[in-house]
């Protein structure tokens, strides 16, 4: 089922948490809602699953067209899934998951929700901890817990706070994979919110950036990523090297297209031993650092002294034969620019 | 004082002994401390206690047992008994409704509802009963309502008038008095508790399609059972035992308005030690009854924390 999310409008006192955002959730993908902590990323969340209400006289939350934006958050028909779990502590696994089946009006027979939730667990690969507590579980162990219970309702959204925030690094990466994973299986139209890019480019088929109560860009992960609608994105997405046009343009170090600011990563910087007639930007190289697959090259530039990062192979950092202090010509392969006045 | 000094640990041992504790005071300041917290507990909590059992068993258990069997004494119990039934849940569901409201709810003039919760602790429980003499005394509000000539509701009046109805030196003065003084101990468990348990149980569960009662009575309430249960026990030991402001309201009519603290003083006033100590005791076996009881609900809360 799709979410269609129109002029929508958040405000705390005189804080604005979102500002008239629309967006559209495409049926069966996993979205990623990707943004620094303060963007309103939540706040979106919690509208959509009808945990917060938007101001008064903005927009629609409409499922599949449908508007349910005075709708209650349990006649929504949204699982959703905390930051911390919310898991009821005084109840087994098995109570948690079948809570939801439980509290119905017309509530299934007994062995009917006991059926149900073992095959739950089965999904979430938790059956035999069914009598466990909360408290004897690991954080992955919970995170999978929570999910099977917002899944016992048979909800036609899922929605995510963070799943992956509590947890250490290796869980972390792990259970992101098993949710992709988990995802292709049942192809529920699933949104989460997360602050690490690098776990929304992984997972998502599509990824909304948002930054100060404003959506930046939506798009798939390559597309976002190799082509930043705006300033933020570019820095938010990875490193990226912030150069001064004209510096370039006197260099022939590309073809930056206009503006004031040009925005490099610093994988798309080509570097080239400095010889007579070599075109580029003139730059000392100050610091190697090869430890890794890629070497990444600290570099001073010569009109400015500002810094520079590039990244190249190490192949090629054998090929150029580069030692600290030589003097090189930095080009680049791929760029944007944006006017100078762009606030990020 | 040899014996007591613990002998340091030898160079060549392992330091898994005395690494145990990182921080080892010299042996004499543990003995000083240790000390004069034994002789503070003996000198201050288990003599006293010891001495009003030795006092009401003075002159045997039978003289012990008479004491009860006093008519005067047995309405006493009783009045405590009944103060203390409505006192207490009357403050249980005033304490887990203030507090829900307090921990789940943001609204305007959140601090001043702390405040007034807190009003009973802060002031002296002679100035509570005081108040109420004020409002519901033969001079007070509800005395003037009573006498007036051309009252708010006739009908209300002529009600009271019939049946003679009276508040201050009487049994409803009592209750009111206990209630007041109690009113924070529940509401002042429960605050915090839920304050640092948060609401996204509560969303969790209205997510999973659970009313607003079905989430009190299966998430909300359940978390908070222990710190409940703590609550009330203090809330009933501080109604049985409250003397202060019962004493101002009560007008001391015995067999009528004396409550077990105040039946204790009268009988003392009179040099009847036996009774006076008799009925004291029952007062002591309930503080140890209320201290076994919270610490049993303690160990269960950390045990199902």
């Amino acid at each position: 089922m799709s979410v269609q999310v129109e002029n929508i409008r958040k405000t705390f006192g005189h804080y604005t948490a979102l500002a008239d955002v629309s967006l559209a959730v495409k049926s069966g993908k996993l979205t990623a809602l990707l943004g620094p902590s303060g963007s309103g990323k939540t706040t979106l969340l919690r509208i959509i699953a009808g945990l917060e209400h938007a101001d008064e006289g903005s927009g629609q939350i409409r499922f599949h067209g449908e508007d349910v934006t005075h709708v209650p958050a349990g006649r929504r028909r949204v699982g959703f899934v905390f930051q911390h779990y919310a898991l009821f502590r005084h109840m087994t696994v098995f109570e948690n998951v079948a809570f939801g089946l439980k509290v119905r009006r017309e509530r299934p027979a007994r062995a009917e929700i006991a059926d149900r939730v073992h095959r739950l667990l089965k999904l979430v690969q938790l059956e035999s901890l069914a009598e466990r507590y909360p408290s004897q579980l690991s954080g992955g162990q919970r995170q999978r817990v929570a999910l099977a219970r917002a899944l016992a309702v048979e909800p036609k959204v899922l929605l995510l706070d963070e799943p992956f925030g509590a947890l250490d690094a290796k869980v972390r990466k792990e259970l992101r994979r098993w949710l992709r994973r988990f995802h292709d299986e049942i192809h529920l139209t699933t949104l989460f919110v997360t602050h690490d890019q690098e776990e929304a480019l992984e997972i998502a088929d599509e990824v909304v950036i948002m930054n100060q109560a404003k959506i930046e860009q939506v798009g798939t992960p390559q597309e976002v990523y190799d082509r930043p609608a705006s300033p933020f994105v570019y820095q938010f997405l990875g490193n990226v090297n912030v150069l001064p046009a004209a510096a370039l343009a006197g260099a022939g170090a590309g073809r930056p297209d206009g503006g004031g600011l040009v925005y490099v990563r610093p994988h798309d910087i080509e570097v080239v031993p400095h010889a007579a007639g070599e075109s580029g930007l003139p730059a000392i190289l100050r610091y190697i650092h090869a430890a890794g697959p890629q070497a990444r090259l600290t570099l001073e530039q010569v009109v400015n002294r500002e810094t520079v990062e590039a990244e190249i192979s190490r192949a090629e950092l054998d090929r150029l034969g580069l030692r600290a202090n030589d003097l090189v010509r930095l080009r680049l392969r791929q760029s944007r620019s944006f006017a100078e006045d762009y606030a990020i | 004082m040899a014996a007591l000094v613990t002998t340091p640990p030898l160079a060549g041992q392992p330091p898994a002994a005395a690494g145990r504790r990182v921080v080892r005071n010299p042996a004499w300041v543990r003995v000083l401390f240790m000390t004069v917290a034994l002789l503070f507990v003996a000198g201050f909590l288990v003599l006293p206690l010891a001495a009003v059992f030795a006092e009401a068993l003075r002159k045997g258990l039978g003289a012990y047992l008479d004491s009860f069997r006093d008519p005067d004494a047995l309405s006493a119990i009783r009045l405590t008994l009944l103060a203390a039934a409505v006192a207490v849940p009357a403050n249980l569901v005033f304490g887990v409704a203030a507090s829900w409201c307090i921990a789940k709810f943001d609204f305007r003039g959140k601090s001043v509802l702390i405040t007034l919760i807190d009003l009973p602790f802060a002031v002296s429980p002679v100035i509570s009963g005081l108040i109420y003499v004020l409002v519901f005394g033969a001079q007070g509000w509800y005395g003037q309502y009573l006498d007036a000539a051309d009252p708010a509701l006739p009908w209300l009046q002529q009600w009271l008038a019939a049946r003679d109805f009276k508040i201050i030196f009487a049994v409803p003065g009592i209750v009111l008095a206990t209630t007041f003084v109690t009113f924070p101990f529940v509401a002042r468990e429960l605050i915090p508790l839920m304050q640092q348990q948060g609401s996204d149980e509560e969303y969790a569960a209205l997510t999973l399609g659970a009313s607003g009662w079905q989430t009190f009575w299966r998430i909300t309430l359940p978390n908070i059972k222990w710190g409940l249960f703590y609550g009330v026990i203090l809330c009933n030991a501080r109604a049985m035992g409250e003397f202060g402001a019962v004493s101002v309201v009560s007008g001391h009519i015995r067999g009528e308005t004396n409550t077990m603290p105040l039946h204790v003083e009268i009988l003392y006033n009179e040099y009847n030690f036996v009774a006076a100590f008799a009925v004291s005791s029952l007062l002591a076996l309930l503080a140890l009854l209320t201290l076994f009881l919270k610490s049993l609900v303690e160990w269960r809360a950390r045990k199902s924390a």
